[in-house]
């Protein structure tokens, strides 16, 4: 399977990921040669296989319902680049 | 042309847990911004989600309600897009494997026939936080107190075929919510909100039209209006000659219309994949019976017993079950007076009126259900009329005591002394000799004129059943 260049910029744009635009054959190269050695799985016949969500072949572990965690804002928002009125402030986003 | 409209909706319902579905922080509402963001809300590195069993309970508890099989084995999946509100870059869901599979619910329509819309799925998912757009100098705040609470995303089928059919589905699933305590409900704080997702088509035509999706809206009001207008709209394009859209479209209740979200051309490529993070949720059996054996009497078994036990008319018992407070303050007014009608007038009159009035919730009632029950009492052994009942209820509602009080202090006990009231009778005779002289000549309705006297000469105590035959001997005497 073979990516072309706007599946690489697409995808790129999806993950905000900015590549400069020489790069592009060589990710959409790359990326295909991964593609590839992944479907090199497919000639093995799955048929009876159950597909699996997860390698480990457990299942989930449950807590009760019950408030654990105590939270101290300001070791929180100490990282932070900028907080006002307790809240962390973005560049503006708006729909 | 005729045109169809189809909607399905996909209601968000927030599960009412104390903490939150992948971290041991906080659910309450209201907190300070950010006091209940922990680590694992915040998606700091390193920190891992560990699922909420209460979740998981709520979850299956909702499925059973509407006859839905549960998933022995469901997955949690990331749905990855980026906004401020959703720290870790992806929202945890469900995709391909939902804990709740196909079920139904029967809603009630305007014509009293009613109508089962298919429920396709539901899953287990995480809120986002709430983006502040105001006051912060050209930056946006953003509270991620909300971020990690769980909500249950309930799909319907696209079985709905019109705004008060979108309407009375989402009634019915709010109610059952509710009446199975896995949500408050709570529009207003978004507790409950809904998208709604609309197409028309030709009538008689098989394939769907091409569907827009109304996100978030927040009142049964407001999604019949979203609706109404989006239907219009799109047959509006269509009979113009263009086409539809699929896109997402949001509702302003202000100016009452849908408009478009700009720029949201990826916002369906969210590529899913299984969280590595969590391992799949398996369901035992037993687990499923355990929860079983929780579930309230929901909202269409009490209805039918209303109707078969209290001899109630349908439209009382599904007015009476709408809300499982207010069938439990019935309940409690009808054994304790023993006249099951006579509680529902009351309940569903007087009181849902003077509540709607006041703005109140059931639960929020200044008049008890034993109140009320003390109320009626009075009115079934004939110490007040129904009417005399009505002002009784006003000073009970108003603070002055329970109905027996009031009608003593006041002084409303019904006359039912015959020679009282013909005493009464005799005089209001004696004062209008034109009115007798016409009603004997056979102006009928001038009874009314005398019944409206004496009852003003008694303040309104007079027996109504007495006052009417004594009038009636003496007026054609």
């Amino acid at each position: 399977m073979s990516l072309n260049r706007e599946d690489v910029v697409k995808i790129a744009h999806l993950a905000r990921l900015a590549i400069d635009e020489q790069s592009v054959p060589e990710y959409a190269r790359n990326l295909s040669s991964i593609l590839d050695f992944v479907a090199t799985m497919e000639q093995v016949d799955t048929h009876a296989i159950a597909p699996m969500a997860h390698p480990l072949d457990l299942a989930q572990r449950l807590r009760a319902d019950a408030v654990t965690e105590e939270v101290d804002r300001e070791t929180c928002q100490a990282i932070a680049p900028q907080v006002e009125a307790g809240l962390y402030l973005v560049p503006k986003v708006i729909e | 042309m005729e045109w169809e409209t189809v909607i399905g909706l996909e209601i968000h319902a927030q599960l009412a847990t104390r903490s939150k579905i992948f971290s041991g922080a906080s659910t309450a509402y209201g907190a300070e911004p950010n006091t209940q963001a922990c680590l694992v809300d915040l998606g700091m590195p390193g920190v891992l989600p560990v699922l909420n069993e209460g979740a998981v309970r709520m979850a299956i508890k909702f499925g059973l309600a509407i006859n839905a099989q549960i998933a022995p084995r469901s997955v949690f999946a990331r749905k990855n897009y980026f906004y401020p509100d959703l720290p870790k870059g992806y929202q945890i869901s469900q995709f391909e494997l939902p804990v709740v599979g196909h079920g139904q619910v029967t809603i009630d329509l305007e014509d009293g026939q009613r109508k089962v819309i298919g429920v396709t799925r539901a899953h287990l998912e995480e809120d986002a936080g709430k983006s502040l757009h105001e006051d912060f100098h050209g930056m946006t705040g953003i509270d991620l107190n909300r971020a990690g609470t769980p909500l249950l995303e309930i799909v319907s089928e696209p079985d709905m075929r019109s705004a008060k059919e979108a309407v009375a589905y989402m009634k019915k699933i709010h109610a059952l919510v509710r009446y199975l305590e896995i949500c408050d409900g709570n529009m207003q704080e978004g507790s409950f909100r809904c998208d709604a997702n609309v197409s028309v088509r030709p009538k008689g035509q098989h394939a769907f039209g091409t569907r827009a999706e109304i996100k978030n809206i927040n009142s049964f009001r407001f999604v019949e209006r979203a609706i109404n207008y989006e239907v219009e709209r799109q047959i509006d394009v269509l009979e113009g000659g263009g086409k539809v859209v699929q896109e997402t479209r949001l509702y302003d209740p202000d100016k009452g219309e849908t408009r478009s979200m700009r720029g949201k051309e990826d916002s369906h490529d969210y590529r899913y994949f299984p969280d590595p993070d969590l391992l799949p949720l398996e369901i035992a059996a037993d687990t499923i019976e355990a929860v079983r054996a929780t579930l309230p009497e929901l909202p269409d078994a009490k209805r039918s017993r209303f109707v078969d036990h209290y001899g109630l008319p349908e439209y009382d018992a599904t007015v009476l079950t709408a809300s499982r407070e207010l069938a439990d303050y019935f309940e409690a007014v009808a054994k304790a007076c023993g006249e099951a009608k006579l509680a529902a007038n009351w309940v569903m009159g007087e009181l849902s009126g003077a509540l709607n009035k006041a703005g109140l919730e059931i639960t929020e009632s200044p008049v008890s259900s034993d109140a009320l029950s003390g109320l009626l009492a009075r009115i079934i052994d004939k110490t007040i009329s129904g009417k005399i009942a009505k002002e009784v209820f006003e000073a009970m509602w108003n603070g002055e005591g329970d109905a027996d009080r009031v009608i003593e202090q006041k002084g409303l006990r019904q006359i039912t002394d015959s020679s009282a009231i013909e005493a009464a009778i005799d005089a209001v005779i004696a004062a209008n000799p034109t009115q007798l002289e016409q009603y004997r000549g056979g102006k009928d309705k001038l009874f009314g004129f005398f019944v409206g006297q004496v009852m003003k000469a008694t303040q309104g105590k007079a027996n109504p059943a007495q006052l009417n035959e004594l009038l009636k001997q003496k007026l054609d005497g």
